[in-house]
């Protein structure tokens, strides 16, 4: 093995860093880009179909672009963000970018999933667009929404892994030059390993949460 | 209370226009329960949707309380609409939301201290019967427990409106019966005017004061429930009334009617409140030389007055029973002629 157990801890808090700061970025990001997406839609409570066919066209261009090609396109926005290209910090800047738009899609769907007499009922009892969002949309999707959100989670360490070529570091970059470039079954192992333990936890912590939340 | 003025919506399905509701012209009092009955697809849906702008008119005007809705910004509608309590047909509460909280949104929404809330939602649970369920979420209550926590929530701001959009549509035939009591119940203790809307005719016998019977988008028949249970006009209106007063004269006996080939001194005598009383068929008998043959009959209670109708056969000398009719006119006896071919 030609990686020590310090470097192993090194990379895997390197991965729960980029991970968890990426990950609040992109609901930051995501969470009002699906809202947004939800309320502009025909017949809803904002509905602005000119806004929603742009907001809708934009994140479809973003869930189009592989991880690994957005993560040098954006190269220069990375620098004048956090004014650096290379390094953990400069490997959150793509993968928010990544994860935002989708989580955005993952939030539309978990409202799409809501029944549209809740929203009638809102309605009904005058509640204001952002009443409506609060108080109804947000509580009454709240559970799926942990669901998707364990989703989106377990995508970042995926593309995570990817950010070795930025010198983003982490698990995945350590899987990649030592495992992989440099023939370290024993690394590959363990590295795999790690990741599938994360997954893991972070699944059934997701769905014990949404469980919860659901108390069914 | 509240007043629709040649109200028509129109929808865009698919490029087709579909007119749902056709210049509609009504008018519901303070305090009234009213019923508007039709089949799915009659209007009935949108008509009471626009009461409170769930639906906008696509012209024509709705009046809430002396308001013309149409004149009124989006701010001012939402205050009309907290004036306006509803009830769904599927409840439409948050799941995710205790008894409690679903009947305390529209105080939280109105910005209303805690304690207020707190005081006025055990209020409208002991009201409506559920005390004991505040902590209870809706998965774990009955369809008509459901429905009470929808009625309670749609009290909380002390509307001087119901609506009721098939209420107790997906409830059993029981359960429909107490919440219609609840209902009857807020009429009177809150004189609170309701607006129901139902494809059921029983509920409208049950607990309304007027009715209309919607057809493709117009109001063909409009009255007290009296009226229009003892004498709908239209044929839609007698079908609907037909589900709950049994009046149509059994085939066996319009069989029996045909093979009298054409003797027919069939009659159908109407019954209303004092007449009910009344030993008219005993009266005649003695009167006139002739013999009275009950074949089919039907009394009942509209709104507290006896009501009925009995289908008798008169037997005799045709003179004889024309004089027996005679007299019928002039006690004002309301009856008709059965013919075989129509009952």
């Amino acid at each position: 093995m030609l990686v020590n157990s310090n470097q192993i801890m090194e990379a895997l808090i390197e991965t729960i860093q980029m991970v968890g700061i990426s990950f609040i970025f992109s609901i930051l990001l995501g969470l009002p880009l699906g809202i947004l997406l939800f309320v502009t839609r025909k017949g809803q409570i904002l509905e602005n179909t000119a806004f929603f066919a742009v907001l809708n066209a934009i994140i479809n261009i973003f869930r189009s672009i592989p991880f690994i090609i957005l993560l040098v396109a954006i190269i220069p926005f990375t620098r004048l963000i956090v004014g650096t290209s290379i390094g953990t910090a400069a490997a959150i800047v793509p993968l928010v970018i990544y994860a935002g738009p989708y989580i955005a899609r993952l939030v539309e769907s978990s409202l799409l999933e809501i029944d549209d007499g809740v929203l009638e009922a809102a309605n009904a009892m005058g509640a204001t667009p952002w009443q409506t969002i609060y108080r109804f949309l947000l509580p009454e999707a709240l559970s799926s929404l942990v669901v998707n959100f364990t989703i989106a989670t377990i995508g970042l360490i995926g593309a995570s892994a990817m950010a070795g070529t930025v010198g983003g570091g982490g698990i995945g970059d350590l899987a990649i030059t030592y495992g992989y470039q440099r023939f370290d079954t024993v690394t590959m192992i363990i590295t795999v390993v790690i990741l599938i333990i994360m997954v893991q936890g972070l699944q059934s912590l997701g769905n014990t949460l949404s469980k919860k939340i659901r108390r069914r | 209370m509240i007043e629709f003025q040649n109200l028509v919506k129109v929808y865009d399905s698919g490029g087709k226009q579909v007119h749902a509701l056709n210049n509609i012209n009504l008018k519901i009092s303070k305090g009234e329960i009213y019923g508007v009955v039709g089949f799915s697809g009659a209007g009935k849906s949108s008509l009471i949707r626009c009461v409170n702008y769930l639906e906008r008119p696509t012209s024509g005007k709705v009046i809430v309380d002396g308001h013309d809705l149409s004149a009124l910004s989006e701010k001012e509608i939402r205050r009309v609409k907290k004036n306006i309590g509803m009830v769904f047909q599927h409840f439409n509460l948050l799941n995710s939301k205790t008894v409690y909280a679903n009947v305390a949104m529209p105080l939280v929404l109105e910005k209303k201290p805690k304690e207020e809330i707190k005081k006025r939602v055990y209020e409208l649970l002991e009201f409506v019967g559920l005390g004991d369920k505040a902590n209870a979420y809706p998965d774990q209550l009955s369809g008509g427990q459901k429905q009470r926590v929808g009625i309670a929530r749609s009290l909380a701001t002390q509307p001087s409106i119901l609506l009721c959009d098939e209420a107790t549509s997906a409830l059993d035939p029981q359960t429909t019966s107490s919440i219609l009591q609840l209902l009857r119940k807020i009429n009177e203790e809150y004189n609170i005017t309701i607006l129901m809307i139902t494809h059921e005719m029983s509920v409208i016998r049950e607990i309304c004061n007027k009715v209309a019977v919607m057809e493709m988008g117009e109001v063909i028949e409009e009255g007290t429930v009296f009226d229009v249970f003892s004498a709908p006009k239209t044929k839609t209106a007698q079908n609907f009334v037909s589900t709950v007063m049994h009046d149509q004269i059994p085939q066996s006996i319009i069989d029996m009617i045909e093979n009298n080939n054409g003797a027919n001194n069939v009659f159908r005598i109407n019954f209303v409140d004092q007449s009910t009383g009344k030993p008219l068929l005993s009266q005649l008998a003695k009167k006139f030389d002739l013999e009275v043959n009950v074949l089919f009959g039907n009394i009942t209670e509209l709104q507290g007055i006896p009501f009925g109708n009995l289908i008798v056969e008169f037997q005799g000398t045709q003179a004889e029973i024309n004089r027996a009719l005679t007299y019928m006119e002039t006690k004002e006896i309301s009856f008709r002629e059965v013919k075989s071919h129509v009952s």
